[in-house]
C-alpha cells in the first residue's frame, strides 16, 4: 500500500458517493440501535427505492446526541433529524431536494458549533464496518506516512512536541510512554490498547470502537512502528458485544488491504492485533491487571516498578494507551504535532471527549478542546438541567473522582484543574447532579462500588472500603455520630496513601470531594436526621429516637 | 519429553466441539484460560464444575486457577440462568435516574434479591455495573436487549409477560 493506491481507494469511494444527490446517514450506535434504528435503515432504504429517489442511505456510528435518538443526518444539506422511527422514512425520504421535515429537525446548533472534533470527526459520517469510508476521509494516511517517510524516532518527536497526554485518566505524558518502550532492550515489544471502559457513566471508548475502530487500529500500528513491536493486543469489555464485532469486521479488513499482516506498506514493519474480552471487572482497567488478564489470570495488579514499559505482558516490554489515545494518534502524525499543541491550555494539549449524563438536557457525547470551562459544557453544550430542578454537583472520573458544585464550574478544564477541584479527569465522564441527589448517597453509591470491585490484594483497600461503606450506610440511615466523620476522613487518609494500585488511592475521592463541598449534607444526616434530597430513608432511626414509648416519657 | 495430548471431550454434546475449537486455536496455551471460560459461558449459558475440571486439564492450568479466575470475574456465572434475564444497569448515570427504584420494584415483584432466579426458573434478576448506554438512563437489558429510559411500570409488565409464558 502506498499514499498513492490509498488516493486512488478514497477517490473510487469518493465517485460512487458522488453518484447520488443525497447521502442519509442513520445512527446505529448503541443508543440508537436500541430503539432500532436498524428497523429505520431498512425503511429508508426501502423508500428511497420505491420513491426512486437517488439517496444512498448508510449505517454510522454514533452522533453523539444520544438524547434525542435516532438520529438521522441528510447530507449535503447536513439537515439533522431526531427521534425518528421507521414510520417517520416516507416523509424523510419524499422531503429530499424539498423543504426538511419540520416536525423532526433537530435544532442545536449551539451544541454542535462550541465542539472540536478531532476524535470524533469520522463518526456519524463513515460506515464504521467499510475501510474504505475510512480511508476516503484520510484513513491510513498517518500509517503509510509514518512507515515510508519516518523514523520510529520522528515518530515520538511528532508525539512529544504534540504534547499528548494519556486520555485514560492519569494524564501521563504519551511521547515520553512511547520513548521508554522504545529504548527498552528486547526483540520483542507489545502494544496493549486499554479499552476495558469500566468507569461507569463514561461510554466514549466503547464509541470510539463502534463509530470509527479503524482509527484506532492505524494509531496502534503507528505505535508498534515507533515503539518496535511487532503484536498487538485489544483489551475491550465483554459487555460491550457491538465494539467487539465491529472490531473483529475491522481487523479482517485491515489484513485484507494489507495494512496488517507482514510487510506492510513493502517494508520490513509486520504487526498484527488481537482481541481480548474482558470479563467484568473494574480492576483491570489497571494496566498490570489487565496485563494479568491477558496471560490469563486473575486481573490483580503488580507493585509498579517495574513498569510494563519495562517489564509488561509475559515479561516483555508492553506499551498501554487507552482507546481514546490511540485514536489521537492519526491525526497528529498526518498534521503535525505543532498542530495539535495548538489546541487546548498550556500543559493540556488537544482536544477531550465527554460523555455527558445524568441529570441534563442533552445527554450523550461531546468532544470539546481543553480548556473550555465547566460551565460551557453543562449549560451551553449539555443544554442544562431539565424540568425545573437546580444544579448542584457534577461528578468526573467515576469512582476515582470528585464532585464538583456550582461555584467552581468557571474553572477551565484540564488534568491540574480537576485535580486542584479534589477531582480528577479520570476517562471523561461527567455525570451531572441536581437538588434530588443526596451527595453523602452519592459517596456511598461510589464506595460501594470500589468495595465489590476492589480485588482483594492488598488490605487498605479490601478492608478500608468495607469500612467506609459501613459507616457512610450509618450515616445515611440516620445512625451516624460527629465521630464517624473524623473516622471516615482518617480512613480514607489511609486508604490513598497505603493502597497498591489506582483503585485504592483513588476510591476516597468521592467522599473527601463531598465532605469538602457538600459537609453540610453529612451534618444534616448526622445531627438534624435529615435528607433534604428525599434520597436516604431514616425513618427506622428517627423512629426509634422519638421519645414516645411510655417508659421513656416515665423515665 | 511425551507431546501433550488434551484430555477427551466430557461427551458428545457438540458444544464441547466449540470449546475445543477455542482452545485449538491458542494452540492450548495457557493464557487462553479466560478466553475458553468466555467461550464455555456462551455455549452453556454458565460454568459448572465439568466444565471447568476439563478447561483447566486441557489447558494444563491448575483447577485452583481455573476456579479462581472464574470466580474473580463477574461476567462468569457457575449456576445456570433462568429462561429469561432481566438485568438493571446500576451504573453511576443510571443510579442518579433512580435505578433503585427498579432494582426494588423487581426484587419485591419477583420474590427474589439480585443476583438469583426465581424458584420455577422462569426469571433471573441481575444487575450490571454500567452497559455504556448512559445517554438513555436509566437502561435495562431484557434477554440482552438494552432497553433505554425504562420505568417501573415498563419492566413489571415485561416480567408480567415473563411470568405468565
Amino acid at each position: 500500500m502506498t499514499i498513492e493506491e490509498l488516493d486512488q481507494i478514497a477517490e473510487s469511494v469518493r465517485a460512487e458517493y458522488a453518484k447520488y444527490d443525497h447521502e442519509i446517514n442513520v445512527c446505529m450506535g448503541t443508543g440508537c440501535l436500541s430503539q432500532h434504528s436498524d428497523n429505520l435503515r431498512d425503511a429508508l432504504t426501502k423508500a428511497a427505492s420505491d420513491k426512486g429517489k437517488s439517496a444512498f442511505v448508510r449505517r454510522t456510528g454514533c452522533m453523539g446526541l444520544c438524547a434525542a435518538g435516532p438520529l438521522v443526518l441528510v447530507d449535503p444539506e447536513e439537515t439533522l433529524y431526531q427521534g425518528c422511527h421507521a414510520e417517520n422514512a416516507e416523509a424523510i425520504i419524499s422531503s429530499l431536494g424539498g423543504e426538511p421535515v419540520a416536525a423532526l429537525q433537530c435544532d442545536l446548533r449551539e451544541h454542535f458549533e462550541q465542539q472540536v472534533h478531532v476524535v470524533l470527526e469520522n463518526s456519524g459520517h463513515i460506515d464504521p464496518e467499510k475501510i474504505d469510508d475510512y480511508i476516503a476521509r484520510d484513513g491510513y494516511q498517518a500509517l503509510v506516512k509514518a512507515l515510508t517517510e519516518m523514523t520510529p524516532n520522528e515518530v515520538i518527536q511528532q508525539l512529544t512536541e504534540s504534547g499528548l497526554r494519556g486520555r485514560g485518566g492519569g494524564g501521563y505524558p504519551t511521547g515520553l510512554k512511547w520513548s521508554t518502550v522504545a529504548k527498552a532492550s528486547g526483540d520483542i515489544k507489545y502494544v496493549i490498547c486499554n479499552g476495558d471502559e469500566g468507569d461507569p457513566g463514561a461510554f466514549m471508548d466503547r464509541s470510539v470502537l463502534e463509530s470509527d475502530p479503524q482509527r484506532v487500529l492505524e494509531g496502534m500500528a503507528i505505535a508498534a512502528y515507533a515503539v518496535g513491536a511487532s503484536k498487538g493486543y485489544v483489551y475491550v469489555r465483554a459487555e460491550y458485544p457491538l465494539a467487539v464485532a465491529r472490531l473483529t469486521n475491522c481487523l479482517r479488513d485491515a489484513r485484507r488491504r494489507g495494512l496488517l499482516g507482514n510487510s506492510i506498506c513493502n517494508t520490513p514493519f509486520n504487526f498484527d492485533v488481537e482481541i481480548r474480552l474482558g470479563a467484568g471487572a473494574f480492576v483491570c482497567g489497571e494496566e498490570t491487571a489487565l496485563i494479568a488478564s491477558i496471560e490469563g489470570k486473575r486481573g490483580q495488579p503488580k507493585p509498579r516498578p517495574p513498569y510494563p514499559a519495562v517489564s509488561g505482558l509475559w515479561g516483555k516490554p508492553t506499551l498501554i494507551n487507552n482507546v481514546e489515545t490511540f485514536a489521537n494518534i492519526a491525526p497528529i502524525i498526518r498534521k503535525g504535532g505543532r498542530w495539535f499543541a495548538s489546541v487546548g491550555t498550556e500543559k493540556s494539549k488537544g482536544t477531550k471527549v465527554f460523555a455527558i449524563t445524568g441529570k441534563i438536557t442533552n445527554t450523550g457525547l461531546v468532544e470539546v478542546p481543553m480548556g473550555m470551562t465547566l460551565r460551557q459544557i453543562i449549560e451551553g453544550i449539555g443544554g442544562g438541567v431539565p424540568d425545573g430542578h437546580t444544579f448542584k454537583a457534577v461528578q468526573t472520573g467515576g469512582p476515582s473522582g470528585g464532585c464538583i458544585p456550582n461555584e467552581h464550574l468557571d474553572i477551565p478544564v484540564s488534568y491540574e484543574s480537576l485535580i486542584q477541584m479534589g477531582s480528577m479527569m479520570g476517562s471523561g465522564g461527567m455525570i451531572v447532579m441536581d437538588d434530588t441527589s443526596c451527595m453523602v448517597n452519592v459517596a456511598r453509591f461510589f464506595i460501594e462500588f470500589c468495595m465489590t470491585e476492589s480485588c482483594g490484594k492488598c488490605i487498605p483497600c479490601r478492608a478500608g472500603t468495607a469500612q467506609m461503606h459501613t459507616i457512610l450506610t450509618r450515616i445515611c440511615s440516620g445512625a451516624g455520630s460527629m465521630d464517624d466523620l473524623e473516622l471516615l476522613v482518617d480512613l480514607c487518609g489511609t486508604i490513598k496513601e497505603t493502597s497498591l494500585c489506582g483503585l485504592g488511592m483513588t476510591a476516597p475521592n468521592p467522599v473527601l470531594s463531598t465532605l469538602r463541598y457538600f459537609k453540610n449534607e453529612y451534618i444534616d444526616h448526622i445531627v438534624h436526621k435529615k435528607c433534604l434530597a428525599g434520597v436516604c430513608n431514616m425513618d427506622a432511626v428517627v423512629a426509634e429516637s422519638e421519645p414516645n414509648s411510655p417508659f421513656e416519657v416515665l423515665a | 519429553m511425551q507431546a501433550f495430548t488434551p484430555p477427551p471431550l466430557p461427551s458428545d454434546d457438540k458444544r464441547w466441539k466449540i470449546v475445543n475449537g477455542t482452545m485449538r486455536k491458542n494452540g492450548f496455551a495457557r493464557h487462553a484460560l479466560i478466553e475458553t471460560l468466555h467461550t464455555v459461558q456462551s455455549s452453556f449459558g454458565f460454568l459448572d464444575d465439568d466444565a471447568i475440571r476439563f478447561v483447566a486439564r486441557s489447558l494444563r492450568v491448575p483447577l485452583s486457577q481455573a476456579y479462581g479466575v472464574a470466580t474473580f470475574y463477574h461476567h462468569f456465572s457457575l449456576k445456570p440462568a433462568g429462561k429469561h434475564t432481566m438485568t438493571i444497569c446500576t451504573g453511576t448515570a443510571c443510579y442518579i435516574k433512580g435505578t433503585d427504584k427498579l432494582v426494588a420494584s423487581a426484587e419485591k415483584r419477583l420474590g427474589v434479591p439480585q443476583g438469583q432466579t426465581t424458584k420455577d426458573g422462569k426469571i433471573s434478576l441481575m444487575t450490571a455495573r454500567c452497559v455504556g448506554a448512559c445517554g438513555r438512563a436509566p437502561v435495562v437489558l431484557t434477554d440482552g436487549e438494552l432497553v433505554g429510559q425504562m420505568t417501573s411500570e415498563q419492566m413489571l409488565e415485561q416480567l408480567e409477560r415473563w411470568a405468565v409464558e
